[in-house]
């Protein structure tokens, strides 16, 4: 059973979100015999509370306090006050996620060595290379179940698919297949095959797909080593003479301050509310905010060169049948500068039901060219870019003090700009995508702008040296030994993958770092 | 307070006399009904004319031929609230002002949509506008009785998903 822990026991591990960093963080520590509070801002829903609604789960599971947003990202201008597509609640963006689980390329781990000097860029090597994390990515594939590794068979595609494969495979692509997902092709770790529900984004109602929600969050508390606090808004991270952390100070259910007891306190709230949370922790000591002696917490923000492309064809496609990210060309995920732009970036297939792609389609349009498009929703086919954008000390996450939360707290200034090799990517991927639907007879492709983020990463970034970043190869923070980062805000690049498999490998590292610190007395 | 089949006694024929150049009918006395008779509703705060002018404002911003009046109806008719009336009220007459200006008698007067789409353009900036528009986005799309006209099924798991009812039935590739 989740063993209630006491407010004033200073033995405890603090960790700040339940999500893919923090949830899998927690459960590892757990399972190693160290006791775990976690403090989650959002409430606890599990499969069958899951809505198959896009605007009534975003209303059950989004994170929806105030945030602000500036710079040139068309995100700023459409949906100014939502600059992430996240979740609060137990589990995190981990109950949102569509599931791809694909590692690094070898060379995304050296970004400034490969791409060189990328003008206006802040790039930097990670600490970290493919040898060392290929072990924890193995762990992290395992524990997802993740498709086509470790023996496991790949999804079936369905018709959004298969239009793509057919189209990929017209172009020459040959890396085209059903992804490797988190989504179970076979049953599983006690949850059953992928029923080809859709819906992935709103929870998955069979458990088919991976979230910490219900796999590592009930194994963690099962120990008896892990309790999960909900409806618990950290406010701040205190520290002590020596410049240690020694707390947290959270609003609870109630609306009450609480301060619970650390040994050691670990970050995982996300690229947002991370940094404002230790920008919020400014003290006399640390006048700047906690672990930012580098001035690198908030800045070097990434969300991916996303977009995304809809075909229209003469003939029903009915994309929102099953698994809403189906399958992927992998072809351009290449770094190869002959395309007018460093690094590369991945197709996936996806699908949005006929509310959201009102919403996202075109925001803002209007018009017959917009209803049009949508009259012929149903012989629509769409796909989704990810590709690795460059890091700019100026995107960053700032506090707002202009605006507060309910709890009377700075909120979150999220400013973006498109760096040119951003833009280069995406018209390329453009371009790319609208072929691929019109070598299959699409009548009609639309390039659509990107969505609120679900990906962001970079805000207290991974580095050798603690000029250039915030943590260092743990995600130890580089000025606070007992303070870890532990969520994609320590991401020194994006690399062109989904995050998610990477954030977990990391967990299960650093859980692994800290236990054997702890055990040895180091921390 | 919408009423289906409301006519009030007029015949089809009257309703058809009474019809304005485009869209909905005002039949006084607070009702506003479709050339059909598919709908009808009795405004409390809006103008009858004033809301018959706002369903075809909706129209013009998201055509669909084949979506009735009625699901423009319920997507707008919250605006006829004590509290959204004099903003509506205003917006439209801003509206009619604009048409008045390019010579047609009204927004409503205009013949073709083109003409309407071109006052709509110039004003898309606006908050009202904006806030119609925004409306709609939500109003219109997320009504459940409307995906069907679009094709899209909704949710899936109360009858198992697609995988044993065709996720992957495509035939033409």
């Amino acid at each position: 059973m989740a063993a209630p822990f006491d407010l004033n026991d200073d033995g405890v591990v603090v960790i700040i979100g339940t999500g893919a960093g923090g949830g899998v963080l927690a459960n590892e520590l757990a399972q190693r015999g160290v006791s775990v509070v976690a403090l989650e801002a959002g409430g606890r829903y599990l499969p069958e509370d899951y809505l198959n609604d896009e605007w009534d789960s975003f209303g059950q599971l989004a994170w929806t306090d105030p945030r602000t947003t500036s710079g040139d990202w068309r995100v700023a201008r459409d949906f100014s006050g939502l600059p992430a597509w996240i979740v609060k609640a137990v589990g995190g963006t981990t109950t949102h996620w569509a599931g791809a689980s694909i590692r690094f390329q070898p060379h995304e781990w050296k970004a400034a060595t490969t791409y060189g000097r990328v003008q206006g860029a802040n790039l930097l090597d990670w600490p970290i290379d493919d040898a060392e994390m290929a072990p924890w990515y193995e762990l992290a594939e395992t524990k997802l179940g993740v498709t086509r590794t470790g023996g496991r068979e790949g999804l079936p595609g369905n018709n959004n698919y298969k239009v793509f494969e057919a189209g990929a495979r017209a172009l020459g692509y040959e890396e085209v297949h059903t992804g490797r997902m988190a989504i179970n092709a076979a049953d599983f770790d006690g949850r059953p095959a992928c029923q080809q529900t859709g819906f992935c984004f709103q929870g998955c109602k069979w458990g088919a797909k991976w979230s910490a929600a219900y796999t590592d969050i009930p194994r963690g508390e099962a120990t008896g080593n892990l309790e999960v606090r909900e409806n618990a808004h950290v406010a701040r991270i205190l520290h002590d003479d020596r410049g240690l952390v020694t707390g947290v100070e959270y609003f609870d259910r109630d609306g009450n301050l609480q301060f619970q007891r650390a040994r050691i306190v670990a970050v995982a709230g996300n690229s947002f509310e991370s940094p404002r949370l230790l920008l919020n922790s400014a003290s006399s000591m640390f006048p700047d905010g906690l672990a930012n002696s580098s001035g690198q917490v908030g800045r070097n923000y990434m969300r991916h060169v996303t977009g995304s492309v809809y075909g229209v064809f003469d003939q029903p496609v009915k994309m929102w049948r099953g698994t809403t990210m189906a399958g992927i060309v992998q072809d351009e995920s290449r770094h190869d500068p002959s395309r007018g732009f460093v690094a590369g970036y991945e197709l996936e297939t996806l699908a949005l039901g006929l509310p959201f792609m009102a919403a996202f389609l075109d925001p803002g349009g209007w018009g017959r060219e917009f209803t049009s498009a949508l009259d012929s929703y149903e012989n629509m086919a769409g796909m989704w870019i990810v590709g690795e954008d460059m890091p700019q000390e100026t995107n960053r996450v700032t506090l707002n003090h202009a605006v507060t939360d309910r709890w009377g707290l700075p909120v979150a200034n999220v400013h973006f700009d498109d760096h040119p090799n951003d833009v280069a990517m995406r018209n390329h991927a453009y371009a790319r995508g609208q072929a691929i639907y019109e070598a299959v007879g699409a009548t009609r492709t639309f390039p659509t702008p990107p969505y609120p983020s679900t990906h962001n990463l970079g805000t207290n970034r991974m580095s050798e040296n603690p000029r250039d970043g915030v943590v260092n190869r743990w995600g130890q923070t580089h000025d606070i030994a007992n303070l870890f980062v532990s969520d994609g805000s320590q991401f020194t690049t994006g690399a062109a993958e989904n995050p998610t498999l990477t954030i977990v490998a990391l967990a299960i590292r650093q859980a692994d770092h800290i236990a054997r610190q702890m055990s040895a007395g180091a921390l | 307070m919408s009423k289906p089949q409301t006519t009030q006694g007029l015949t089809r024929r009257q309703l058809l006399a009474r019809a304005s150049a485009a869209g909905a009918f005002v039949l006084g006395a607070g009702f506003v009904a479709a050339p059909d008779a598919a709908w009808a509703i009795e405004t409390t705060h809006l103008d009858p004319e004033t809301f018959a002018t706002l369903v075809q404002m909706a129209r013009d911003i998201y055509p669909h031929d084949h979506v009735g009046d009625e699901y423009y109806v319920i997507a707008l008719r919250g605006y006829d609230s004590a509290e959204q009336a004099a903003a509506i009220t205003a917006g439209i007459a801003a509206l009619d002002a604009a048409a008045r200006g390019r010579g047609f008698p009204s927004y409503l007067g205009t013949g073709w949509e083109r003409d309407r789409v071109d006052i709509l353009r110039a004003m898309e900036e606006s908050a009202f506008f904006q806030q119609i528009r925004g409306g709609l986005v939500t109003g219109l799309y997320n009504q459940k009785e409307v995906w069907p006209l679009f094709g899209y099924e909704g949710e899936s798991y109360s009858q198992g998903g697609y995988l044993h009812r065709g996720f992957d039935d495509i035939t033409w590739l």
